[in-house]
């Protein structure tokens, strides 16, 4: 299917609600990334957005909800002039520090047996991101997540 | 999580045969992978030509699997999309496994490019 045309200044929003589970994050990116294909997002933007989505989203569901199934997850995506924004929402824990974690890349250089099995997530969503903020707002996290975007 | 696994020229070949190795799937993928490399003796080769997409979550479960191999044998990975790719290079895990674009290039049948 070939996008429509679209002025460049154009604003686009959606949001999307999904269960707090593993499973959960998994069709709130496949919606998303489909959405993020109808807007006219390469290939390549919309796997980066897919990364730190699922990287913030497994955040939320293993540490702020603690892996408590009932909670929901909350996404809002705003595309306006070469922007992407999206704001993740939810009432569980707070970050520690009421900060985001400093990127630390895990060490590889050891042999096999030591090598990390995690710790990668912030890395990642500070690498693909161009912004990254966090604000605790009336017990609830708000994590902004921007990209610079570039349409086909 | 399904695995097929086929033996070429005295190496392991598993290919996964599910488009997601993620936080949903890493558990399930650890526990096949060591069913599927328990008798295995010589090389292993995770083709992943049909995996779109693994997150840190998965990340850290085909690094387990190559754990699960013992000590000095390294897991070799063929067929990385481009998605996948990233993610290994982002977090320097290119360099940890040996990497091929594709299974006849890992087993040493085409030159690897």
């Amino acid at each position: 299917m070939v996008p429509c045309p679209r002025a460049k200044d154009s604003q686009e929003s959606f949001t999307i609600i999904g269960d707090g589970t593993a499973e959960g994050v998994r069709s709130i990116l496949t919606e998303l990334r489909q959405r993020l294909i109808a807007l006219g997002l390469m290939s390549d933007q919309g796997g980066a957005v897919e990364i730190v989505l699922a990287e913030a989203l497994n955040n939320i569901v293993e540490h702020a909800y603690a892996l408590q199934e009932a909670r929901p997850l909350q996404l809002h995506a705003d595309l306006k002039a070469g922007w992407l924004e999206i704001e993740l929402r939810d009432r569980g824990r707070p970050l520690p520090g009421l900060g985001l974690p400093h990127p630390i890349l895990p060490d590889t250089s050891g042999p096999i047996g030591n090598l990390p099995e995690g710790g990668f997530g912030w890395y990642l969503i500070h690498n693909l991101t161009d912004r990254v903020r966090y604000n605790r707002i009336a017990e609830e996290n708000h994590l902004y997540l921007g990209f610079v975007i570039n349409r086909a | 999580m399904q695995l097929a696994t086929t033996n070429q020229c005295g190496t392991l070949v598993i290919s996964v045969r599910e488009g997601r190795i993620d936080a949903a799937s890493a558990i399930q993928f650890k526990d096949a992978m060591r069913k599927a490399t328990q008798a295995a003796q010589g090389r292993v080769v995770l083709d992943m030509s049909g995996v779109q997409f693994v997150d840190s979550s998965g990340l850290g479960a085909i690094v387990a699997a190559m754990k699960q191999l013992g000590d000095r044998r390294k897991l070799a990975l063929s067929g990385l999309t481009p998605d996948v790719d990233r993610v290994f290079r982002l977090t320097r895990m290119d360099s940890v496994f040996g990497i091929y674009p594709s299974v006849d290039a890992a087993l040493g049948l085409r030159a690897s490019g």
